[in-house]
């Protein structure tokens, strides 16, 4: 369609889609050159898509194929004989089971602790408040793989290892900085004088954020929680190294026992088990995604 | 704040101290550093820099930093968000559906997918078979395979980076700038780059901190083979510390990569100015 017309505004997408109706519609020729640009740009996205597609592929195929190998061609046949042999207690639901313990304690967890540790940091003036949210921001950035190997140490020193609720604490401890850090974000868009008012009638500090600050945030802590959860079930290392009860362990751990044991012979199991493990977390993030209306905002944390 | 305070002192703060304790002692899980550790300086901290071992280790943990990161991931993030800019919506929410879910999905899914991928008869296999090819490119490229299977599941994160830099650009610069007849490349080096440079430096500190522990991919697809071609960092303190049990050489290793990371952490915090929010 050579020479065809379009309408375009000066700025491109940068422009709110209110301004680009509203500004005065000019016609363009597109120049071939400007085609071209447009086509090439369509032409390098679709080649990126398919390298994020390609690993995919065998996911899927491998999943939905009786006999599947390695080596992934076309299904001859699709069928769910796959799910139907790994949907047993032991192999599937007892270790989302735990998945769900572990991530889910850790999520409740930090939530709550963010809560009470954000508070005063967002309604008080405390001298040490500069200082402990710098060593908080900092301390999202560290490497947390970096410290198992102490952690594990120190577990076993104290017969922690292979203790679910200790494992959980740990979770918890990784996920706390960045959880305080959204907290007092969030805490800090709601109005102090609706509190001023409830204090004034006599209510505690406590009472106050139950029930005036904690359901204005709401959306806020929903997007903690699941983002927490969503971490912590695809975490693997922590719990591979601190848990050790096969009853115990989480789907993380078990699907990598399986890949280890069975991987190269029953490949099209590993991967229905796979789509299982991974539809929780997708769904998740697809909830988390609709509470952010499509915009990934990390409270200011990544802001340049 | 007592409850968040208790568990960061006991669960981070702990460990952290307790490793700079164990550090210096030859502690270990079997033989005669397990049940009484001795005091024994820095002889884990010079064992280390004259352990050839460690040093190759380092050595790959930087390129597959470099690599996988700062070139892989910080480009094609910043070329995506670039290229997507004014093209059609649907195209743009199917292929980020794709982009985004690679990030999501658990990393031990992705090493699986690319372990399948990459793996002698797997599916890039099956097509260069016919030319002739045909290899498993995890023993041929060990480095090339969890640089590129990183590349393809962290370059989300710089995507979303950089897509929210570009949608906060001042459409006034930018017409300006094309007012007065600045072409596409001229645009890009002189107004678009310098007025991203705070989220670019933002987004190279994160993901260096991301990628700099990465375990899990490389453990799955190489397990830091074959030999020691692809062991970085953290799977050399794994094995150290976890398979030969010598606890308190790794610990020391640990506190090093631990140094590496604070100091990428502390020109973070200066970035993002904590001060104007605080």
């Amino acid at each position: 369609m050579s020479g065809a017309l379009i309408v375009e505004s000066p700025a491109g997408a940068a422009v709110p889609a209110v301004r680009a109706r509203t500004v005065h519609r000019r016609l363009h020729i597109t120049s071939p050159r400007a085609t071209t640009a447009k086509v090439a740009a369509y032409a390098v996205l679709v080649i990126i898509g398919f390298f994020f597609i390609a690993p995919l592929v065998w996911l899927v195929l491998a999943a939905f194929e009786p006999n599947a190998s390695v080596g992934q061609n076309v299904p001859l046949e699709l069928s769910f004989s796959n799910f139907g042999k790994v949907l047993t207690w032991s192999q599937t639901f007892l270790p989302l089971i735990n998945s769900a313990i572990l991530s889910g304690g850790t999520a409740a967890l930090t939530v709550v602790a963010s809560l009470l540790c954000a508070y005063p940091l967002s309604r008080y003036h405390m001298r040490f408040r500069k200082p402990f949210l710098y060593t908080i921001v900092f301390s999202t950035g560290l490497p947390i793989t970096a410290i198992l190997v102490p952690v594990y140490s120190m577990f076993a020193r104290f017969n922690l290892v292979d203790n679910v609720p200790a494992v959980i604490f740990f979770m918890t401890a990784t996920a706390l900085p960045f959880g305080i850090w959204l907290t007092k974000g969030f805490m800090d868009g709601v109005p102090i004088e609706l509190e001023q008012a409830a204090w004034v009638d006599g209510a505690s500090w406590l009472s106050s954020l139950r029930r005036i600050v904690v359901p204005l945030m709401m959306p806020g802590l929903v997007v903690i929680v699941i983002f927490t959860f969503v971490v912590q079930w695809g975490n693997f290392f922590v719990p591979f190294i601190l848990l050790q009860s096969q009853d115990k362990l989480p789907a993380a751990v078990t699907i990598y026992n399986f890949f280890n044991q069975y991987g190269d012979v029953y490949y099209g199991q590993l991967a229905a088990f796979s789509v299982l493990y991974t539809l929780p977390a997708m769904g998740l993030w697809i909830v988390l995604g609709t509470f952010l209306r499509g915009k990934f905002s990390f409270g200011g944390a990544v802001k340049g | 704040m007592s409850p968040a305070l208790i568990i960061l002192l006991l669960f981070f703060a702990g460990p952290i101290i307790w490793a700079c304790y164990i550090a210096f002692t030859n502690k270990a899980l079997t033989g005669t550093g397990a049940a009484h550790p001795k005091w024994v300086g820095f002889a884990n901290f010079t064992h280390m820099f004259n352990d050839p071992l460690f040093i190759h280790s380092l050595l790959l943990t930087v390129i597959f930093v470099v690599g996988s990161a700062l070139i892989g991931q910080n480009t094609l993030g910043f070329l995506i968000a670039l290229l997507e800019r004014g093209r059609n919506g649907t195209f743009v929410s199917i292929l980020n559906t794709f982009i985004l879910g690679a990030w999501v999905m658990p990393e031990i899914v992705a090493a699986f997918c690319w372990y399948a991928f990459l793996y002698q008869g797997g599916t890039l296999d099956s097509f260069l078979r016919h030319a002739g090819l045909s290899q498993d490119w995890l023993y041929t490229a060990p480095m090339f395979a969890i640089i590129i299977a990183n590349i393809w599941r962290g370059t989300a994160f710089s995507m979303m980076v950089y897509a929210a830099g570009f949608s906060e650009l001042p459409p006034e610069l930018l017409e300006a700038a094309r007012v007065d007849g600045a072409n596409q490349l001229s645009l890009l080096y002189r107004v678009i780059i310098p007025l991203l440079r705070r989220s670019i430096v933002t987004n190279l500190m994160l993901i260096t901190l991301q990628t700099l522990a990465s375990f899990t991919l490389i453990f799955v697809l190489t397990a830091g083979g074959p030999g020691e071609e692809s062991q970085t960092t953290p799977l050399y303190i794994y094995q150290q510390a976890l398979q030969l049990y010598d606890i308190s050489y790794g610990t020391a290793m640990c506190i090093v990569l631990l140094l590496i990371g604070a100091l990428f952490s502390l020109v973070y915090i200066k970035l993002i100015k904590v001060e104007e929010q605080v």
